[in-house]
């Protein structure tokens, strides 16, 4: 083959295919571990669902029910935790599929070489990266839910209703904003530090997210008159994607949709640029 | 297709740098000093010099990962500070570490990258099996990379690197860490990449390696360029042809004076353990000349020898210290 002494491409031109290429060789990754990741993605909303809706209610502990038999409070708690958990399973793939392979690419394995070596700008490997992991979000979203949404004890029934254009508009939004946080979290953390990434931040993410609770039923938490816990948790990212799952996914009460979508926008907007920035000075030196 | 017009002329060189320099963040000293390189289309080039003379910087300049703090850079016509992503059409890169593609097989490797790059599926994968078959990898195409040994990834990252068939392919270190056999192997694939017409640029501290591959070496120490020349004209810069060792008794600094001053063509004359050592610029019947003086003036030799300038030589000649070191 002729060997070409300038470049014979546009950077356009050379840029798209190469943003095809990446995408495509993550998702060849993720057909040939698809077993190990629907696993993945399904343990923890199947022992979240089994524990809760299924555990509990049967050895009369079912949360916001009461005494045996009396089943509604239950059915409301499972109305906010199946959202919830379908909230956590996008959240977790960005940190799966982007922080910790970004983390251990960029570490021990130097995978990313090769990759950065493409012929397009260097954002656009990070950006593409990003890309697969929403698709990833999504996938695992939707082996999610019908399995979180079928585990329970007799009685206890999630009020679920499908409201379409939320669905198709936030749930990809969704997706696109936690796998950035996902490339911020896996470019600022190095691979021996992962523990701590998981302790100090996706824990007080998960468990302060809203995936348990209503954010609009948080208001009795005060000192005084002050909703200190409702207030504080605004600073979370997942409670408004735990929120905007109730909307897209069930009747209950949740935050206003106009201020769901900036925010969550508003989020993955940040989280890029900084995952961008991090992401070009671990390339270049 | 409106690719960019060339920038600053090259005049017919691939590489050209004109006061490239870097100095990292923190650091007091720059890691590249004011680097003026030009290679030739069709060379191999040759980095040589010691751990940390600035050799991966340069190779990282101009392969656009480390940027640079002032001077100009220019492969293939392209200013590499300016457009990075059109160089990297036009390089392909083998770097020190195994960056292999782990969640890939051996073939995968190569076909992706083909992807990368452009090139179409059809296409990449006819390259992929061409390549595997060339580089003596066809067995092992559809093994994962934990699978291969050392010398084996690094063929396989060689014919990734060549894969979309770059206008220079820069290799640094390319055998460091690799046995002996797999480095000639490498040597070999090397040489015939470029009696095909494949213009290198590879770094290195072994010696010999630049000696044997490179049409033209640039001895690197600190970041700046020592000297630069082809293999052979480094070492006749010497006015040496061969290093003369002696071992001897007693007292040697007398015995150097009266080498240097007694036989012609002997210079650089200095101690080392046990003995001397000294450049010389014909080795023709210089042995017994050389102990019949040390009998004349009374000293005692041990053993006695010569061997052929090397790089190292001119290394030690150029900066008073080992190239190991
Ligand atoms: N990323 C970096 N940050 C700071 N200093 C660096 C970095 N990389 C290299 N250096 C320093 O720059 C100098 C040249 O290093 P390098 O180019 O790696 O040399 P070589 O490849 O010839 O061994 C060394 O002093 C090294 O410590
Ligand atoms: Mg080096």
């Amino acid at each position: 083959m002729a060997i070409a002494q300038v470049p014979t491409r546009t950077t356009l031109a050379s840029s798209w295919t190469a943003l095809g290429a990446l995408v495509r060789r993550d998702l060849l990754v993720l057909k040939k571990n698809f077993g190990e990741f629907v696993g993945r993605t399904l343990m923890q909303p199947l022992l979240l669902v089994f524990v809760f809706l299924y555990v509990f209610p049967k050895i009369g502990q079912g949360v916001g029910g009461g005494s045996r038999g009396a089943t509604g409070g239950e059915s409301a708690f499972a109305t906010v935790l199946v959202p919830g958990v379908v909230a956590i399973s996008i959240m977790f793939q960005g940190i799966q599929s982007v922080a910790v392979q970004l983390s251990q690419e960029f570490g021990f394995t130097r995978e990313i070489e090769d990759r950065v070596g493409a012929p397009c700008p260097i954002w656009l490997v990070a950006v593409a990266r990003v890309l697969s992991g929403a698709a990833q979000g999504l996938i695992s979203a939707v082996i999610v839910f019908p399995i979180a949404s079928v585990v329970h004890a007799r009685g206890v029934q999630a009020n679920l209703s499908f409201h379409w254009w939320i669905v198709v508009t936030l749930i990809p939004l969704t997706c696109v904003a936690m796998t950035s946080l996902g490339l911020l979290l896996g470019t600022s953390f190095e691979p021996r530090n992962i523990g701590l990434m998981f302790g100090f931040i996706v824990l007080p993410l998960v468990f302060l997210g809203g995936t348990y609770y209503q954010w609009t039923r948080l208001a009795p938490v005060e000192i005084g008159s002050f909703h200190w816990l409702q207030t504080l948790v605004l600073i979370n990212p997942l409670i408004y994607v735990s929120e905007g799952m109730r909307a897209a996914l069930t009747t209950t009460t949740h935050m206003h949709l106009y201020i769901i979508y900036p925010v969550v926008a508003g989020f993955g907007v940040i989280f890029m640029a900084l995952g961008l920035r991090n992401f070009a000075r671990r390339v270049l030196s | 297709m409106g690719t960019p017009a060339s920038l600053a002329t090259s005049d017919g060189h691939i590489i050209k740098t004109v006061d490239l320099s870097k100095t990292y963040p923190e650091m007091d000293v720059p890691a590249v000093d004011r680097l003026c390189l030009e290679v030739l289309p069709g060379e191999i080039f040759g980095l040589l010099g010691p751990n940390g003379a600035g050799k991966t910087t340069t190779a990282g300049m101009l392969t656009t990962r480390v940027v640079p703090s002032s001077g100009q850079a220019i492969v293939g016509s392209v200013d590499v500070i300016r457009h990075p992503s059109l160089v990297k059409q036009l390089i392909g890169v083998v770097s020190q570490q195994n960056t292999l593609d782990r969640s890939l097989t051996v073939r995968e490797n190569l076909y992706y990258h083909g992807l990368l790059f452009g090139l179409g599926t059809r296409k990449s994968r006819q390259i992929s099996d061409e390549l595997l078959e060339k580089f003596h990898l066809a067995n092992w195409g559809d093994k994962s990379v934990f699978a291969l040994s050392g010398g084996m990834a690094q063929r396989l990252m060689v014919a990734r690197a060549i894969f979309h068939s770059p206008a220079v392919l820069f290799l640094d270190e390319p055998t460091a860490g690799l046995d002996p056999q797999s480095r000639l192997a490498l040597w070999e694939i090397l040489e015939d990449l470029n009696s095909k017409g494949q213009t290198i640029l590879l770094t290195t501290h072994y010696m010999e390696e630049a000696d044997q591959l490179c049409n033209r070496v640039a001895i690197m120490d600190h970041g700046k360029i020592l000297a630069l020349d082809s293999p052979e004209n480094l070492k006749k810069s010497l006015g040496a042809s061969a290093v003369l060792t002696v071992r001897l008794d007693g007292e040697k600094k007398g015995f150097a004076d009266l080498l240097e001053r007694e036989i012609d063509g002997v210079t650089n004359c200095r101690e080392i353990q046990g003995g001397l050592e000294a450049h010389v610029a014909s080795p023709e019947k210089l042995l017994p000349k050389v102990i019949s003086k040390a009998e004349a003036g009374g000293y005692s030799v041990l053993d006695i020898g010569l061997k052929e300038a090397t790089l190292e030589t001119v290394f030690i000649n150029l900066t008073g210290k080992d190239l190991r070191d």
